[in-house]
């Protein structure tokens, strides 16, 4: 017997107006959400994805009009009477008497959807006292047993908390709580832990899963991360470009996708079981191999060491907590840190939000001063220390380690053409004539695959992939020898991804670049590094070979974070056993010998050749 | 944490019914380059001017607040044709005279536009003068015609109208004042006045914000703290009587044109802590921003961040800002002169001619004597209005 559907999505049609521009968003989208299951929606940027569960909210932007199809809601409350969405007035009261209470979303940034004026716990129990008549102190005891249910600890006092109290994921699982008091039908959650985390995020995945199957709502997860599909969803549906390109159970998407989209983008992803030498293959390949073969490499001499060398490099900011009190408060953002970057490598420095790895790279950059410690850098004539750096040495270590931004948006000046921008440089550094610049720009937008008629062009007619090989382009007008890469793809949907990092890996292969690449991302890190060095909390945790620190991770931490990372791949499946754990991120939970005391620094250990580790203070002693 | 199972794979489907296996089967084509959101050459090809103007065209109001502005101010160096009266002109017989109306009809026929003559007699009751129309002789105004002589630009004699008062008779279309001169004329004379204070105060202003502003956005540091508190204190004195001190100030024996340069400086030295606000902030915004990071980290020089990097990317928004400060300069004008000590006669500006308009009996007997209020009126509106266009346009990339 089949039964009905809880949601059954016919040929949904949906348009924006702009500027005189009618836009098709959604081009005739057909799904069904079973009863019970999770549904995951999966496409990149712009697939039309948070546009259909916006359609289904009834929360569409004033822009957007549904020009057809229907959304079908058969509510298992009112079994005879199903209800086509489309056709209520989306701020009517029939909309508004099923939206927040039998069909809930939660959104992407857990701080922005909390008021941060009100209590956790008024937010929570507003919702349940709009749709059920109950008095506030009823409503407070559901709410006190919704938020014990999805894992906050001491519920009365959460209830009093206001959300800037409390961690990212502390405040997801508020924002759960919130969808989920009423106990809805459908819980829509859209990209609910990419804000998140690695390991926060495989948390919350476990506890909207868990949910699912306690409550027996069904659930709509919109992602653009194949490896959450891959734990948490029964079936899939895949978008590109407004339209559905392949749906089906888990089980045949993954195991026999069909559609040359779906297929390029599980190859696009880079997994932690490639081949070594193996390729990622992009939706569409930009750079020209030829084009980067032919270019001369860089007549500098290579230095016979570390061209980068950190000598324990620390940083304090200093936070001002009041304005009368004069009181400061010291946050330790690098401590101790020690890096090599040998020529011609990678190095990858990989940790979670706030582990101190922009602070690194900005002051390799020179941006930001170490309050000790020593950066030196080789031009091929030994190792300088890059703070005594003055006039033309300076500018000569400016040209030679460039920086490639992490949002592609900002980092172009949006007044000039992409002829200024990638000249600029140049410019700066009083580099050739202007036919010399002029040619230099069009090859260096030939290397990174873009048509030469882009030089007249404003960086706003470009897409996010697009601007961020025109950073990389710009990095590298001056030849420089090493590039900072700040999260270089994390802004970037994954087929995107796949070419931006297979043409830095070329470009590395044909100019002799050495590259320190920072990203939360172990997977690319993976991708990318030769040596990999794990930050947390200020300290590199530990620091191998890539092969050691994938094969034998020692360290809790470094652990934790390699067994959270979902894999597309249904034959490995996230453990959320090992992660239930919680605070991998707090080094007064780490285990012996890896454990540190509050304020205590630790000392790397070689624990193998190539393979550092921090130990605490009296373990790293004995081991000495 | 929870202590359920984990639902983890590989696992038997939940629900009953999965979603059959469907794949598309329309071509696909992922194409040479990736799709942007708009795919127009022109847009393509746009420059952040381009972008600001497609913007701004689609703000209606202030499109034609725009217009009427740039009509105003391209009348203004045109006033003498203009104005069928002279500024000084007077009119014995018709003191206090009311607006004549322009018509078209007369005796229920279409007739070219006329207007019909007046006479007063001295009511000795109430000590007015009662003019009474005379219905029965239509004047027909004259276009593009020889009228009062005046001095153009003060190079060579003419005496060409646009539009001139009939022969021998009248042509008050906002009445006239106690000494007989014709309201709309002295409007159309004043509005040069008026008109240009705003823009000579907003210069002053301008450089005065854009110099503090720059370097408290800028430099940070002690700089931005002593600068906010200036501007603090300057934002917390009353506005009017310190402009009143400032103009009392003045010399009075100076020269009328003297005078005038004055007062505008003084608007301008009271209006640009606003600016400078504006400034820091944007500044502050931009500095953030990657790009200028980027040059930064290029090894720019400070000059060269700011020309190359800075100005262009705060300009437009500097120009909103500064559209909607003219306004508050006008209006500022206005009230000096209302009260006396702004400009003096023979200067003629709005504020001077409504200044005329102080007493009971103007607003009683001679209301037309307050129609200079409605050029105020709507120079202010439509700079208001094209000001929020410009605003909402300045930033093309949001």
């Amino acid at each position: 017997m089949s039964e009905t559907p809880l949601f059954s999505i016919r040929d949904l049609a949906v348009s924006f107006t702009g500027a005189g521009v009618v836009t098709q968003a959604l081009r005739g989208v057909s799904f069904d959400i079973p009863r019970g299951r999770t549904v995951a929606l999966v496409g990149e940027s712009g697939s039309g994805k948070s546009v259909t569960a916006q359609a289904m909210m009834g929360i569409l932007p004033k822009a957007a009009t549904i020009t057809g199809g229907s959304i079908l809601f058969n509510d298992p409350d009112r079994p005879d009477a199903p209800v086509d969405l489309t056709r209520l007035d989306p701020s009517g009261k029939d909309m508004r008497a099923l939206r927040g209470d039998r069909m809930t979303m939660i959104f992407q940034e857990p701080m922005s959807s909390l008021s941060p004026l009100h209590t956790v716990g008024d937010q929570v129990t507003e919702a349940y006292m709009l749709h059920n008549r109950v008095p506030a102190h009823v409503a407070r005891e559901v709410a006190e047993a919704v938020f014990q249910r999805v894992g906050l600890p001491e519920p009365g006092r959460i209830f009093n908390t206001y959300p800037f109290e409390l961690s990212g994921g502390m405040r997801q699982r508020a924002m759960i709580a919130m969808a989920l008091i009423c106990r809805p039908a459908l819980l829509i959650a859209d990209e609910p832990t990419t804000a998140l985390d690695v390991t926060t995020q495989a948390q919350i995945l476990e506890l909207i899963s868990d949910l699912q199957a306690e409550t027996g709502m069904s659930v709509l997860l919109i992602t653009h991360d194949l490896g959450v599909v891959a734990n948490v969803a029964d079936d899939v549906v895949v978008m590109y470009r407004g339209r559905i390109v392949e749906s089906g159970d888990r089980e045949t998407i993954f195991r026999n996708p069909q559609h040359p989209y779906l297929r390029a983008l599980m190859n696009a992803a880079p997994h932690f079981d490639m081949k070594p030498g193996e390729r990622l293959t992009p939706l569409r390949e930009v750079a020209d191999a030829r084009l980067l073969a032919a270019q001369a490499r860089p007549a500098t001499k290579r230095p016979a060491g570390p061209v980068l060398e950190a000598r324990d490099i620390s940083k304090t900011f200093t936070l001002r907590s009041g304005w009368f009190s004069g009181q400061t408060r010291q946050v330790r953002a690098v401590s101790d840190v020690s890096l090599t970057l040998m020529p011609g490598q990678t190095l990858g420095l990989v940790g979670e939000s706030g582990c101190g790895k922009t602070t690194v790279s900005r002051m390799i950059m020179r941006a930001i001063t170490p309050d000790s410690g020593t950066i030196c850098y080789d031009e091929g004539d030994g190792l300088r220390d890059i703070s005594t750096l003055k006039g033309n040495d300076l500018m000569r270590y400016r040209r030679a380690v460039q920086f490639i931004f992490q949002d592609p948006y900002g980092s172009l000046n949006p007044r000039m053409t992409v002829y200024q921008l990638l000249t600029e440089p140049m410019r700066i550094h009083n580099v050739g004539t202007e036919q010399e610049q002029f040619e230099r720009a069009s090859m260096l937008l030939a290397m990174v695959g873009l048509d030469r008629h882009a030089l007249r062009r404003y960086p706003h007619s470009f897409s996010g992939g697009q601007r961020q090989r025109l950073g990389i382009a710009r990095a590298l007008a001056l030849s420089p020898q090493v590039l900072l890469c700040d999260e270089p793809v994390s802004a970037l949907d994954v087929s995107v991804q796949a070419q931006v990092l297979n043409l830095l890996k070329d470009l590395q292969q044909a100019l002799d670049l050495s590259y320190i690449f920072v990203s939360h991302n172990l997977a690319v890190v993976d991708y990318m590094a030769d040596v990999i060095a794990v930050m947390c909390r200020g300290h590199i945790v530990e620091q191998a070979p890539r092969e050691t620190l994938f094969n034998a991770p020692l360290h809790p931490y470094t652990q934790a974070l390699l067994a959270a990372v979902p894999a597309p791949d249904l034959d490995h499946p996230l453990d959320f056993e090992k992660l239930r754990s919680g605070r991998f991120s707090e080094p007064t939970q780490w285990p012996a010998p890896y454990r540190l005391e509050t304020g205590e620094a630790g000392l790397m250990r070689e624990v193998a050749p190539q393979h550092y580790v921090r130990l605490g203070d009296a373990a790293g002693r004995a081991a000495a | 944490m929870s202590t359920t199972p984990t639902m983890n794979l590989p696992s038997t489907p939940r629900g009953e019914s999965k979603t059959p296996h469907f794949v598309d089967t329309a071509p696909f084509d992922p194409g040479a380059s990736e799709p942007t959101a708009n795919e127009d050459e022109r847009y393509l090809r746009a420059s952040a001017l381009t972008l600001i103007w497609w913007k701004f065209r689609r703000h209606r109001l202030a499109v034609i607040s725009a217009l009427v502005l740039v009509a105003l101010y391209a009348s203004l160096p045109f006033v003498e044709l203009i104005a069928p009266y002279g500024l000084t002109k007077r009119n014995g017989d018709f003191l206090y005279a009311p607006p004549q109306t322009l018509r078209i009809f007369h005796d229920g026929g279409l007739h070219r536009p006329f207007v019909y003559p007046y006479s007063f007699t001295f009511n000795e009751e109430t000590f007015t003068r009662d003019y009474k129309v005379d219905v029965s002789r239509p004047q027909p105004i004259r276009f593009f015609c020889p009228g009062e002589p005046y001095r153009f630009w003060g190079l060579f004699d003419a005496s060409f109208h646009l539009v001139c008062p009939p022969k021998d008779g009248t042509m008050f279309l906002l009445g006239t004042d106690r000494l007989g001169r014709d309201m709309f004329s002295r409007i159309i004379y004043g509005a040069r006045i008026s008109l240009t204070v705003g823009l000579v105060g907003i210069a002053v202003s301008f450089a005065l914000g854009l110099f503090f502003g720059g370097l408290a956005g800028y430099l940070g540091g002690w700089v931005d703290n002593v600068i906010q508190r200036l501007i603090e204190i300057l934002r917390s004195l009353p506005e009017l009587p310190l402009w009143l001190a400032l103009s009392a100030a003045l010399p009075a024996n100076w020269s009328p044109l003297l005078v005038f340069f004055g007062i505008t400086i003084i608007l301008g030295l009271l209006d640009w802590p606003g600016l400078a606000r504006a400034v820091r902030s944007k500044l502050l915004a931009l500095r953030e921003e990657d790009y200028v990071k980027a040059a930064e980290l290029m090894g720019a020089s400070r000059s060269r961040v700011i020309g190359r990097h800075l100005i262009p990317n705060f300009m437009s928004h500097l120009i909103a800002s500064a559209t909607l400060s003219i306004p508050s300069m006008i209006l500022g004008e206005t009230a000096l002169s209302f009260l006396g000590l702004g400009l003096r006669p023979p200067i003629t500006s709005w504020g001077v001619l409504l200044n005329e308009a102080q007493n009971l009996a103007a607003v009683n007997l001679y209301p037309w004597l307050l129609a200079p209020i409605i050029p105020v009126v709507i120079v202010v509106l439509a700079f208001n209005f094209m000001g929020d266009g410009l605003r909402d346009a300045a930033d093309p990339y949001h």
